[in-house]
């Protein structure tokens, strides 16, 4: 008794900090900050308060009256029950809940009772029954039955309001917390109340065109959210569920384990759930400084290529038939090995390791390449790439950490400026934090682009227009055009991000360092890929070693020489060649091997060159966990494993390390990092990356032995000067890959792929009337290798410049041969010649 | 130890002879057990043949001794196995673990699962003993139909269940069905 005296008279003693209130909760002092919620308070004392529609991260509603709590005010008792989720804390406060306040608990209960009035009870068929907000809130606060007996309301069900999402009306209480996601979060409001009264529903159009039209918002923009899939998880009962998880489990029957995103370079927290060693569902894990309770639907829903049915479990080797055979680990290691060492002593090996990998497994490439293969000759960059970025990233990128720019300084930024980055698309976590920096704090983003996508709008964006190639004059001279931004720029936390498109136009990084040093703002780099930016860090690329210092600083060279027990001045001291430097010297016949990652032929600037570089080279071994345009022309397939089945860390574009380990346990699946040291001792050499552990150890002990050297200004590469190409009667072609569209990633994924935005080409109306292009009606552009028909929409790009999405489904370059910023010939109508639209198509259909 | 004690033994054996035996002659002669004996389990069907399960997992839930293996799966206008959206797509009980308590029929929401009074759960072989969903489905009796097929008793789930009795009455089965036994 003396003990509970003591503590509030203790708080009484206390002085109240500035900008904070001291009020009763329970007959329990406490001091909050000004305008907390009481229900955030009580939160923090221990209290629980039951409620449904309340979510910290969405603006309070107050739809459920769950939380009804009793307030009064200086002695003065309110008249009422208020929310304790829309009220906030005020000085002199008593607030009792129902814990001490029969008023309170009476208020509850009857609300309890209303909510259930509706809800059909089916618990044993519905996808939450288990997990459920609702269902343990009536459990332990409701009554044990009902006393109403009329016919409850009933909707037909399940509507689906995507090929993913579907929605039952009838469990619906009505809390609007995916309406007020999508509208305030996403900034995709395609779901909204409809009706009044008992009838009142979330729905998507008319209620009369509900069940024909429920995919489509009354004035026909189809719904589509790549953030669809945190309304299911953040729906308190089971009215928004997915195709994709729907009846195949319990929540008794999964094992989560919290896991990291492998698709984009936010490194999102997962929750992975599985049962019987399959993947069941991916959650959004809870992490306030990257991903907060946020995931994008490819996130959440593309993972079922791990069970792919055509995965490769076991090594393959390429028989005298030409085919290729099931071996086992030790014949593939031995033939690997051999014709690598006999390639080593030839004319060298090339090594390509894709952008999906851990940080443990790049580094184990890179090892592989300098101390096994003895060559620079690695790139991780499977996708249009330069000397330029390579400049850029070594000197601006590689080694930086969240203290640089991270989310957090995104949100506390006076102006974030977006260079060839299409956030929503490339990186839809960077996009959520952008939306809500510009809703919350007001920062401003500015998108130097070529029309107003959906970016540019839902972060209130400003767009710096230009020409598809033009972005670097368009740095140089927004000192003219925009001073006011350059003036926000020049103000302390100012920010550029910069995309992997960047790459694709030549001085572009140049420029962006330039206005970087005008200006001082920050810039950061983030990749499309998951792995890319471990990969940097790794030194799996040709000029950096690991810890970032170059492959020509003789006393790295050195460090690193002693730290692996090497003999002095093995380690190549050359440059190496980059990706597309790798595949011209295994075209030309100047490399006798390869060894391939993860590599899509459809990504690279050349897919035909690199194909035909993959055919022509003496030996290629790949390393895949699916048969692709790679494998087919590999002579020894190696599986490894996928991002479930092994232990790693990605390091996300903040340069932030995120750690995961084993999901699915005792797969028999290996990562690279093992397979490669295996191959290392076949070939008689010591990788000491056994395990990602190991690797991990060795590469931090590795990035620790060097020094990082000052950063260097990037030059320009020459053809920045070049003269601006006659255009010729040509349209400029822009494009970017869209977040859901035909990645080897999202195989075996229907619903999802359903959800993916339509593939159409853009362009603004004057340009379609010069063309005779009418909106909605197919548009095709051509070049001398092929061409490619979209339907035609009209949008705010500037004159002569069509849009078009890279690999929805058709591959831009593998089509067209030219990417963002080429040239295209641009008329109405599918394909003229139908035959001459089957020569493209249907070698891109055999590549992919 | 006395003298006649012997034959007092032999008393005891001489007397046991006519007292009633009270060794069964299984499997000869088979006993039937008592009417509410938890035997082996099965799967009821609706009258139309349409399954009851609704694949919820609550028997597997209930299961004490985690002998019951049930997953769900979405039931389609051209594949229906149940009235309603869900059905068990693959249901397994295993007599190895399962110590017939019988919590996983008080569990069952749609009355599918009850048990039979037969007991004859006993094999050399430990897989014969997971029993699988063709082995717990009840046999189908005259008017059933093989599923899948469209729901024949009304449109939808709610008719199944409300006139459920009348319907089981209809088809003069009410009692029969909990007759059926896997003899």
């Amino acid at each position: 008794m003396t003990l509970a005296h003591q503590k509030p008279s203790e708080t009484a003693q206390t002085e109240v900090p500035e900008g904070h209130v001291r009020l009763t909760i329970d007959g329990q002092e406490v001091i909050a900050p000004k305008g907390e919620l009481v229900i955030r308070t009580a939160e923090r004392m221990g209290i629980v308060i039951p409620r449904f529609c309340d979510h910290p991260l969405l603006d309070p509603a107050g739809a459920c009256r769950q939380c009804l709590v009793e307030v009064s005010m200086g002695g003065r008792p309110m008249p009422k029950p208020q929310a304790s989720c829309t009220i906030t804390v005020a000085d002199g406060m008593e607030v009792k809940t129902q814990l001490t306040s029969p008023v309170a608990d009476k208020a509850q209960k009857g609300v309890m009772e209303l909510l259930l009035i509706n809800h059909p009870l089916d618990c044993p068929i519905c996808d939450k029954g288990g997990e459920c907000p609702l269902q343990n809130q009536a459990m332990a606060h409701g009554r044990t039955d009902s006393r109403f007996v009329d016919r409850k309301r009933t909707f037909p069900k399940p509507l689906k309001i995507s090929t993913q999402i579907l929605l039952d009306r009838e469990r619906c209480v009505l809390c609007q917390r995916c309406t007020r996601f999508s509208q305030q979060i996403a900034g995709d409001p395609f779901i909204d109340l409809l009706e009044r009264g008992a009838q009142q529903q979330i729905g998507t159009s008319e209620t009369a065109e509900l069940e024909k039209s429920a995919s489509h918002t009354p004035d026909g923009t189809p719904f589509q959210s790549y953030f669809s899939g945190n309304t299911i998880q953040i729906c308190p009962v089971g009215a928004l569920t997915s195709a994709q998880y729907r009846f195949r489990s319990r929540p008794f029957d999964l094992v989560s384990s919290p896991s990291v995103c492998e698709h984009c370079s936010s490194g999102c927290a997962e929750r992975t759930d599985f049962r019987r060693g399959r993947i069941m569902r991916k959650l959004a894990g809870d992490d306030p400084d990257v991903n907060e309770e946020w995931i994008c639907d490819k996130g959440r829903f593309a993972f079922r290529y791990t069970t792919a049915r055509d995965r490769i479990r076991k090594p393959l080797v390429r028989g005298e038939d030409g085919e290729l055979h099931e071996a086992s680990w030790p014949e593939a290691m031995r033939l690997a090995a051999e014709a690598l060492l006999k390639a080593r002593d030839g004319k060298g090996i090339g090594v390509l390791t894709g952008g999906r990998l851990t940080l443990e497994d790049a580094y184990a490439y890179q090892k592989f390449a300098r101390v096994a293969a003895r060559t620079n000759d690695i790139d991780f960059r499977a996708r249009a790439h330069s000397a330029e970025e390579l400049q850029f990233l070594a000197a601006q990128v590689a080694g930086t950490t969240p203290e640089h720019v991270s989310f957090a300084s995104l949100e506390k930024a006076p102006i974030v400026l977006c260079v060839a980055f299409e956030p929503e698309d490339e990186a839809p976590i960077v996009f959520l934090r952008l939306r809500k920096a510009a809703r919350k704090m007001g920062t401003r983003v500015a998108f130097v682009g070529q029309w107003t996508t959906s970016s540019v709008r839902k972060t209130s964006g400003e767009l710096l227009a230009c020409e598809p190639g033009g972005e670097a004059a368009a740095l140089d001279g927004i000192a003219e055009h925009a001073k006011d931004i350059v003036e926000a720029l020049s103000a302390e936390g100012a920010v550029i991000l910069v995309g992997e498109r960047a790459a694709t136009m030549p001085g572009l990084f140049a420029a962006v360092q330039r206005l970087a040093e005008r200006t001082g703002a920050r810039v950061a780099w983030i990749p499309r890929r998951a792995g890319e930016r471990g990969a940097l860090d790794a030194g799996a690329v040709p000029t950096l070693l690991p810890g970032g210092a170059p492959v020509t600083d003789a006393g790295a060279r050195a460090a690193l020489e002693k730290l692996w027990r090497l003999p002095e001045g093995s380690l190549p001291a050359e440059p190496g060649r980059d990706t597309a430097g790798i595949l011209a010297a295994a075209a030309a016949g100047e490399l006798d091997a390869l060894v391939v990652g993860g590599v899509d032929p459809d990504d690279l600037p050349d897919p035909r060159a690199a194909r035909e570089a993959l055919d022509k080279v003496g030996f290629v071994l790949s390393l895949e966990m699916r048969p692709s345009a790679v494998t087919e022309r590999a002579d020894v397939v190696l599986p490894i494993a996928p991002t479930a089945e092994k232990a790693g860390t990605f390091r996300n574009w903040e340069g932030r390390d995120r750690p995961f380990e084993v999901t699915l346990q005792n797969t028999g699946a290996v990562p690279d990092c093992r397979v490669l040291d295996t191959l290392a001792v076949e070939m008689d050499v010591d990788l000491f990356t056994q395990t990602p552990k190991a690797a991990r150890a060795d590469f931090v002990r590795a990035a620790n032995s060097v020094t990082r050297p000052a950063a260097t200004p990037v030059e320009a590469a020459p053809e920045a000067e070049q003269a601006k190409a006659e255009t010729n009667g040509h349209v400029k072609l822009s494009t970017w890959r869209q977040l859901i569209d035909n990645g080897s990633l999202q195989v075996e994924e229907p619903h999802l792929a359903g959800t993916a935005r339509p593939a159409v080409l853009r362009l603004n109306e004057a340009t379609a009337q010069r063309h005779g292009i009418v909106p909605g009606e197919p548009a095709t552009i051509r070049t001398e290798r092929g061409e490619l028909s979209f339907p035609a929409e009209i949008a705010d790009l500037p004159d002569d410049v069509v849009w078009v999405p890279s690999r929805s489904p058709v591959g831009v370059y593998e089509a067209l041969g030219v990417g963002h910023g080429g040239l295209v010939q641009l008329s109405a109508g599918t394909a003229a010649g139908a035959e001459s639209a089957e020569g493209p198509a249907g070698e891109t259909g055999g590549a992919a | 130890m006395g003298m006649l004690d012997p034959i007092k033994g032999f008393g005891v054996t001489f007397s046991t002879m006519f007292k009633k035996v009270v060794t069964e002659e299984y499997p000869e002669v088979f006993y039937p057990t008592a009417p509410r004996y938890h035997g082996r389990h099965q799967l009821n069907r609706h009258p139309d043949g349409l399954e009851k399960c609704v694949g919820c997992e609550l028997c597997a839930w209930a299961c004490p001794a985690d002998a019951i293996f049930v997953e769900g799966a979405d039931n389609t206008e051209e594949e229906r196995y149940s009235p309603g959206e869900r059905y068990g797509k693959n249901y397994q009980i295993n007599y190895l673990r399962c110590i017939g308590c019988g919590l996983c029929i008080e569990a069952c929401p749609t009355r599918s699962l009850t048990m039979l009074n037969f007991y004859e759960l006993a094999d050399d072989d430990r897989q014969k003993l997971i029993y699988t969903k063709e082995d717990l489905l009840a046999p189908l009796l005259p008017g059933m139909e093989a599923p899948p097929h469209p729901m024949r008793l009304g449109d939808d789930e709610q008719d199944y269940y409300v006139r459920g009795p009348e319907l089981a009455r209809q088809a003069g089965q009410d009692r029969q069905s909990s007759e059926v036994s896997a003899q």
